[in-house]
Order: structure tokens, then sequence, then C-alpha cells
């Protein structure tokens, strides 16, 4: 019996999965041709808001290599409703979601019609031969605006552009105080309103799905992130029986929460290949993605935060618009929501009072974005926190030290209810500081503000903490979510003691595979090249809730162990009766059953061999080496870290650059630290998008000017800086691994980071915010106390005009 | 419909093309070599980088005709020999992807930079790879894979590294540098 040298947890292994990918050997959705298979394409409405008065496709349907070309009236009996999992409140507004529109189109990208060709060329050509007539009904763009009574509506039948109102109030809940009552008892109040702008997720690899309707179950390929839940969405949604869909995720381009979505084209994939009998491929170009797929954050966040002089926090008030867009998706008006439960962070506050309205625009949906509403939260707890040291003028960190929940005081429940298992706020932080060189920074900043370089310093703190490991069962249902939050595992041990481990999980970029069979492999004791990972085929994985929040290792991963840990007690019966002796004198290391005191023993392949002949096993065992477990967590886990960022801005250009950005975090134990680095990496290149480059930008007609990569600016190489990432381990104690999940990390924590350096570099000139992304000319602006009155100019990070109306001026670098 | 004659990664193919055809679709549609993918429409991506007689374009702004008489190589044939290229292998000893859907693009833009260029810093590594977007990996794993197939391809030693785990990290990366203090 081979046993692992070197144990593997802890190891940096080289992923399984590159070999192929690496080479180019790669099975993406859109690799795939099946044998008579067709091409579709799907017209999309230019307007945003409209009336269909009329469709014309007689001409298309004419066309070299058209199949079928069909309308939102063609399939209106057929299409259902797209599913939302997430009635937050019991008076949730939802409006009906058609996958394809039949009278009435809700933004500017909504599927009208659809082509099934020959070719891909053959069914975009007829797509240009559709004559759609549209009456223009007013746009609603501005949420603000939008939620006000007497805005025009988005969808008339609701008699509201409001959704939905969600509360969390700590005098309630009975978990904190009156935050009434401390605001007006507070010796310091800050307040602010910020905008948490519109991003898109941008995975690389663009949306695909291939429906084949040929064989006994109808077989979906797609490029999403959740094969399980697609299989019974669509089960659900479109009455078909789940027996009779299998769902496959082969090579996923990344997502990013962006596919997390029961999407319109699936549906309308699945229909078409249907109707016609034949396997039908949709392939998205990057255009339809950017104004069709669902987009994230998108909130304006007002805060009122009570302290004492001393710097204590007594009590936050967060008020929040959620930009729901046109539509509710799967999870979108449960995002927010996952903020709610995070605004106070790392903090002992007394008092909390969170309140959300999501509202209605006629704009793309939003839904999951990676951090998924903790972002948001993290966002603007940690800007606050600069605003309440500044207006102290205490330092930063210090503010945070005074009111962070100390190393001792774990298990520690928060002013929202939430048990925050374990953390060491003090250890992160002071190695941050250490690499960082904060003290000298520091300096070197007070020397350039005393001498009045034009090239500023600025350095920003973020402390923070997220909520991972979605989710336990019973929080998701007191959350009103439609679903469980468990995860799922099988180990076969096969005859040869070779083992397969199926797993719930749905990677796309994670590197399950290779971490999944370093878990098994020293569980087991078997080498890690002996460990198969199979997933992302509701026919090989029958049951799992996919991967999304950072959930996959926490619980996933823990799922897989339970199944390990059934198989090793299965396989000790049998080796005990192979053995002669009584169970109880059987230790099991390294693959090896050994009888305790003596040399004699048994590996466990021995032991799968006995298992699969079968000749001579125990009363009552079954001739297999196989279990399955379901895990679902007690509580979620609480990653944290200290993130610490430099810029320096040009005062005259308003320029900035990330002189250096050192992370300190504590995600748990860790099974590769190669693979953590890279979540961490990936991470914060997402956030710093956010703070200084993206922006998902609308013109008064609803139309997205960012509808390229031209425009929509995903950082390349050259704009991002070298990280210096480095981490402590705090065990989680919810689970057995001590592992708290990483996916989010670095998007969650470096985005205030990265705006707080930007606000302190030009703190001193009167600037308390500038609004993200932080492009050159809003930071100019903000230096020269230029107001509202430019913001519809062209923008570096907002691509061709920065859309806005209502009352959000304000927070465009206030000068006082 | 133009005819052509066009070498790829080895093997020669005579095809009637539409005058239209991309080259990046004449290479996974008409000749299955789906290794190289698209990424965008607008020529922003990379994903779908290709050597052209040896020089990096992207496969989706040049038109299959265009290619007529010459010789194209993709990521599924970079190796020549079935085995790996010294980048590709640096890609995987530095965990330079995660999806890997920008891999492709980014290893044959990232070898037409070495061969310009034997022995780019950091930035010049950066600014090489500036047509490229990836949205996984933060870039940081990759520029280090770059100086790493640098320093093999240099060394001519293909395989000097090829242990289980990744080449050990300079001591400047693995501690950072306290950065302050330097005005
Ligand atoms: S596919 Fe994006 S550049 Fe070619
Ligand atoms: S590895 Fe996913 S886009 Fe680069």
């Amino acid at each position: 019996m081979t046993s692992t040298a070197e144990p593997e947890l802890g190891r940096s292994r080289k992923r399984k999965e590159d070999a192929r990918l690496v080479t180019g050997a790669t099975r993406w959705t859109d690799n795939m041709a099946l044998p008579g298979m067709m091409h579709l394409a799907v017209l999309r409405s230019p307007v945003a808001h409209a009336r269909i008065t009329s469709v014309d496709t007689s001409e298309a349907r004419r066309m070299s290599g058209v199949r079928a070309v069909v309308t939102g009236t063609d399939i209106a009996a057929d299409q259902g409703s797209l599913p939302c999992a997430w009635p937050i409140t019991e008076d949730m507004r939802s409006p009906q979601a058609p996958p394809m529109a039949v009278d009435t189109v809700n933004f500017a990208g909504e599927a009208v019609a659809m082509v099934a060709a020959r070719s891909a060329a053959e069914a975009r050509d007829a797509l240009d031969a559709i004559d759609v007539d549209y009456d223009d009904l007013p746009v609603v763009l501005d949420v603000e605006s939008a939620a006000q009574p007497g805005s025009p509506l988005v969808h008339t039948e609701l008699g509201t552009n409001r959704s939905a109102t969600w509360t969390f109030d700590s005098a309630e809940a009975g978990t904190g105080g009156d935050v009434d009552r401390a605001l007006a008892d507070a010796e310091v109040r800050v307040e602010r309103t910020f905008r948490q702008q519109r991003l898109i997720p941008a995975f690389m690899e663009p949306r695909s799905v291939l429906v084949d309707p040929t064989s006994e179950q109808i077989t979906v390929y797609s490029a999403t992130q959740v094969p399980h839940i697609l299989r019974t969405m669509l089960a659900m949604s479109l009455g078909v029986d789940e027996h009779k869909i299998r769902v496959i995720a082969p090579d996923v381009g990344g997502g990013f929460g962006g596919k997390l979505q029961v999407t319109p084209e699936e549906v309308l994939t699945f229909l078409m290949a249907r109707r016609l009998g034949c396997p039908v491929k949709w392939t998205e170009t990057r255009s339809e993605t950017m104004v069709s797929a669902h987009h994230g954050r998108d909130q304006v966040q007002r805060l009122a935060l009570a302290a004492r002089r001393d710097g204590t926090v007594t009590g936050l008030n967060v008020e929040l618009l959620a930009d729901m867009g046109a539509y509710l998706r799967l999870v979108t008006p449960g995002i927010p929501i996952l903020g709610g439960l995070m605004f106070n962070s790392i903090y002992k506050f007394d008092s909390y009072r969170f309140t959300c309205t999501n509202v209605f625009t006629t704009k793309t949906p939003t839904d999951a974005y990676r951090g998924a509403g903790r972002p948001e939260a993290t966002f603007a707890i940690e800007r606050m926190m600069d605003e309440l040291a500044a207006e102290l003028d205490m330092d930063p960190l210090e503010v945070r030290r005074r009111n962070w929940i100390d190393r001792a005081e774990f298990p520690y429940t928060t002013v929202a209810g939430l048990t925050y298992d374990s953390g060491d706020y003090e250890a992160a932080t002071g190695r941050a500081e250490e690499l960082f060189g904060y003290r000298q920074l520091r300096e070197e900043q007070a020397r350039r503000r005393q001498r009045a370089d034009t090239v500023q310093l600025g350095i920003g703190v973020s402390t923070f903490t997220e909520m991972c490991g979605l989710a336990p069962s019973r929080v998701l249902g007191s959350l009103s979510y439609g679903a469980g939050g468990w995860e799922h595992a099988q180990i076969r041990v096969l005859p040869t003691g070779k083992v397969e481990l199926v797993t719930g999980v749905s990677p796309h970029g994670q590197g399950h595979v290779t971490a999944w069979s370093q878990l098994v492999a020293d569980r087991i004791g078997v080498p890690f090249d002996d460990v198969e990972v199979l997933h992302g085929d509701t026919q090989i994985s029958p049951r799992g809730m996919d991967t999304y929040g950072s959930r996959s290792l926490s619980v996933g991963g823990m799922a897989a162990v339970s199944a390990t840990d059934r198989v090793i007690e299965k396989a000790r019966r049998i080796a005990a009766h192979m053995l002669e002796c009584s169970e109880d004198d059987l230790e099991f290391s390294a693959g090896r059953f050994g009888v305790r005191g003596t040399d004699r023993g048994t590996g466990i392949s021995d032991v799968a061999l006995a298992a699969f002949t079968a000749h001579d096993l125990p009363e009552g065992v079954e001739p297999n080496l196989d279990a399955e477990a379901t895990f679902d967590p007690e509580n979620f886990s609480f990653p944290h870290g200290t993130h610490l960022c430099a810029v320096e801005v040009d005062t005259d250009t308003g320029e900035v650059r990330i002189r250096s950005y050192v992370c300190v975090d504590d995600v748990g134990t860790v099974v590769n630290p190669l693979i953590v680095e890279g979540q961490v990496h990936g991470g914060l290149a997402q956030g710093i998008a956010q703070a200084l480059f993206e922006e998902a930008v609308h013109d008064e007609d609803g139309t997205l000017t960012t509808a390229t990569l031209a425009d929509y600016l995903v950082p390349t190489a050259a704009d991002l800086p070298e990280f210096t990432t480095d981490r402590t381990e705090t065990r989680a104690t919810s689970n057995q691994l001590g592992v708290k999940g990483v996916g989010e990390a670095g998007t969650i924590a470096s985005t205030p980071a990265v705006v707080n350096a930007v606000v302190d570099a030009v703190r001193h000139f009167g600037v308390d915010d500038v609004r993200m992304p932080c492009s050159p000319q809003r930071v100019w602006r903000a230096i020269r106390g230029v107001r509202a009155s430019s913001e519809t100019a062209p923008e570096a990070g907002g691509g061709l005009g920065s859309m806005e109306t209502g009352g959000f001026a304000g927070s465009e670098g206030d000068l006082r | 419909m133009p005819r052509i004659t066009v070498h790829v990664d080895g093997t020669t193919y005579t095809d009637d093309v539409s005058a239209r055809t991309l080259l990046v679709q004449y290479l996974r549609e008409h000749l299955g070599r789906t290794g190289t993918v698209v990424g965008c429409d607008t020529s922003n991506c990379g994903a779908c980088t290709v050597h052209l007689d040896g020089q990096s374009v992207k496969s989706c702004s040049v038109l299959a005709a265009q290619a007529d008489g010459h010789e194209i190589t993709t990521i599924e044939g970079l190796s020549g020999d079935g085995g790996q290229h010294p980048m590709q292998q640096a890609f995987h000893d530095n965990h330079a992807l995660q999806c890997g859907f920008c891999t492709p693009g980014m290893i044959m833009q990232a070898v037409d930079l070495l061969s310009d260029t034997p022995e780019p810093d950091d930035q010049q590594i950066r600014e090489g790879l500036e047509g490229n977007l990836c949205r996984c990996t933060g870039y940081q794993n990759i520029v280090r894979a770059v100086r790493d197939a640098s320093r093999r391809m240099r060394a001519g030693a293909e395989a000097e590294h090829t242990g289980e785990t990744p080449a050990p990290r300079s001591a400047e990366e693995r501690t950072a540098q306290p950065t302050g203090g330097q005005s």
C-alpha cells in the first residue's frame, strides 16, 4: 500500500486541471457540435421600455438555412416564467418574467425573437431581416426617482416600482439597542451616501447552451455554475419531468456569480430543441453578454453612524435602495439582504438597523456578482470607519482597534445576530502593518503634504470579514430562500484501489479537482493521483447545490470528508473480518488497517478487492466500498483580513497609481496555498476594478453604453500592481477541517481599501468622498470641487457617459 | 468563395471559405481546432491569439482568406511534439490559470513577447500582455510564469523544474518589502 509521504493538506499541489487547459484540449460548451445541430441566434430589444406592436418574421423565414423563427407570441403558452428563488418578504412584488418578451420589453437587451439555422452566420443574418415595431414607454433609470411615488412604472400591473422592503432592527431582534436613541445621543455623527455602481461580471467565456433532445433524457450542456439548480428549475418552470432532464456543465470559463442563473437563453434553447427535435446550440457574442447577462451591485447606500469622541461606535443606521433592474432573476432580491447581516463587520456596535428597498428600473436585471451583497456592505462600513477617523483626527487603524472584537471574545454574537466562531484581527492587522511599512508610509505622506507635492500619497485601510460557506439550511429558511444550503459527496473505492469522488459542487476555475483529491488522498491514504473527482453532470453527480458564495470547500469539502470517513468505517468492518480481530483492535493510518500491537494488517485496496469479490464478507455488509454523505453546516464561516493600500494621486491630472497593496487574509486552514493565493489575486483584481475602472453606464434612453470590452474597462495586466499577500491562520470551529472559504475575500476587502486610499490622498483639499470608479476625471473634479455640473461628461471609468439623474450629485467629492 | 491553402499546426488544408469567414471561425468550425477560443467581438480580449508565420495575431481580426499561403500555429500545435512548450509548463507550475479560458491566447501572446524580448522585466511583461484579458488570476501568476519561462527558455533547459510543487519563490516575493519611507 502506498502512502503519501508529505501530508496533502497544506501542500501547494499544482493543478490536475491544467494539462488540458494549457494545451487547448478543452470542452467548452461552444466547442461541441452534434449531428444535425442547429444554431440559435437571439434578437434583442434595442429599446429599454416599449410595447411590441408588431413582429414581422416572414422575410427571415425565407432565408437560406433558416429552420425556424420564433417570437414571444409563438411560445407564450410554453415558456413559463423565469424562476426567482428568493422571495425576501411575504408581500414582495414580483412581475412575470417570460424568457422572451411577448408584448412588452422592459430593458434593452431583452429577447424578442429567435432564429434556428444551419449555421451561426445564417442565424445571425436572419435576425437582421426580422422587423419589430416598438411603441415607446417611459424609461425608468434612476433608482432614487424610481422609488418615488409618481414615478413612471416599469411594470404597470404592480402599481409601484418598489418590489419589497426588508428590515433588520437590533432593538426589535433583541440583539442590540435602539439606533435612533444612539444617533440622538451621539457625541459624533457621521452621515454619508455612497453609490455602488453597476458592474458587469465579465467572465471570459461567453455563455453557451447546447440542448440535445434526441435521447430519452433531454441533455442540456450549459456554461453554468449551477447545473443542479438549473435542472430542478427547468423542470419546475417548464413543467418538464425532472428525471427527463440531464444537465451537464462542461469546462466553464469563469462565472463570479454571473453564471449563477437560470437564463432566458437556457430556456429558449431548450424550447427550440424540443420544437425542432434536433440538437440546438446558442452561443452569445460578447456584446450580448454585456446587455443580457445579469449585472451586479447597483445600490444607493445612506448611512448614519453614531460614536463617542473616544472613537467607540454606538450605532449604525443603513438605508439602501437596491436596483433590481427589470426583473427578479434567480436570487436578485436576496443579494442586498446578504449584505444586511454584514454592515457591522468585525465591530462591536451597540445598535444597528438595516432597511433595504428593492426597486425596479428598465435596465438589465442585477443578481449575484462576486461577493454578492457583502462587498457593498464592507465598502460602506470601511469607508465610514475612515470617515469617523478623519472626523476625530484619529488613525484609521486605531479607530478600528477600538471597535473590533478582541481575539479573546470569540465566539461572539454580533448586533446583527450572527455568531462569529473565530478570528484574530490583531494578528492579521499586525502582520499587514509590518509588511506594508505603515508607519514609514504615514511619515512619507506627511512630508509630501507639507511640501505640497503634486503627487500625493494616500493610505487606505480595510479590515473586513464576510460570511461564507452558504449556508446553514435553517438560516436560509429563516431568510425565505427557496432551497437548502447543504452539499453532497460520494466516495467509491474501486476494486483496484483507485478512488472516485463525486461532488455536488461545480467548479469553473477554482481548482476543486486538485483540492478535493488532496482532501481525500490524505484521509483515505491513497496517492493524490489515484483520486478522480467527478462533477458537473447531474447524471454522474445526482445531488448538489453547486458553486458560489465561497461555499465549496467549507460545505462541499466537508461532505467529501464525511463520505470518506464513512468509507473507512465500512472498510474497518471488512478488515476486522479479514484479519479475524475485533474492529476495536484496528488502527487506521496511511491507508492501512493494522492490528494493534502486531505487524498484521491490510491495506484499503485489499479491503476494496475483498468487498468487490464478496466471497467472504461479514454478515450484513454490502459488497462495495462506497459511501455518501450530505453536509449541512451549522453556521457560516467568517474569513477576515486586513488590506492596506497605498496610492499615489497626481493632483494635476487626477490619475491614481497603486503603489503598494498588502493583504493578510485569514481563511482558516488552507488545503492548497497555491490555489488560495490565486483566488486572492483574482479577487483583488475585481475589487480594485470596481474602485478604479469599471462601471456599467446607461444613456438617457436606457441603452448600455459600456457594451463592449473596449468601453467596459476590465483591467489589463498593465493596470494592476504586484500584490503582496500573506495569511494568518485561525481555524474555523464550525467545521472539522477548520476552513472558511476564500473565493470572494479579495473582492470584498479591496474596494474600500483603494477608495479609502484615494480619499486619504486628497482629503486635505477638503475631499471626503470620490465616487466609484475613481477615474482621473472624478478625482480631478473632486480636488477642484467641481460637482454635478460635468457628471455627464465622458469618463475613463464609465465608457461614454455617466447617466445620473435625481439627487445623487452630493456624494461627488463634497467640499466642506 | 475564395479557395485557400493554409498550414495549421503542421497540417496543410485546402478549402473553399466564404469571404467573410474569420480565421478563428475557420480554425474552430471548419478544422475543429477548438483550442483557440472567442471571448469578444471587438478584438479586445486576446483569447483568440494564434501565430501567423510566427507572429501573434488575434485570429478574430484576420479573415481566413488572408491566411492563404501562411503558416498558422495554435495552442494545440505550439509544442509540436505533443509534449508541452516551456511556456505551457510555466503556466502550470506557477498557477497562471484558473478557468483557463484566456490561457491559450495568453500563452501564444507570451511566447511572442519572449521572442521579441527574451529577458523582459515585469513592466515589459505586463505591457506585452495588455491586449489579453484575464478575469480570474489578477495577472500576478501570469507575470511569474512568463518570467519563469523566460529563464527556462534562455537556459534551454525545458524541464529544469518539474517537481510536484511550484518553484520556490525568491525571498522578496514571499515576504513583501516594506515600501514606506522613500520620499
Ligand atoms: S476574440 Fe477577443 S480579441 Fe479575438
Ligand atoms: S484564467 Fe479565467 S480568464 Fe484567465
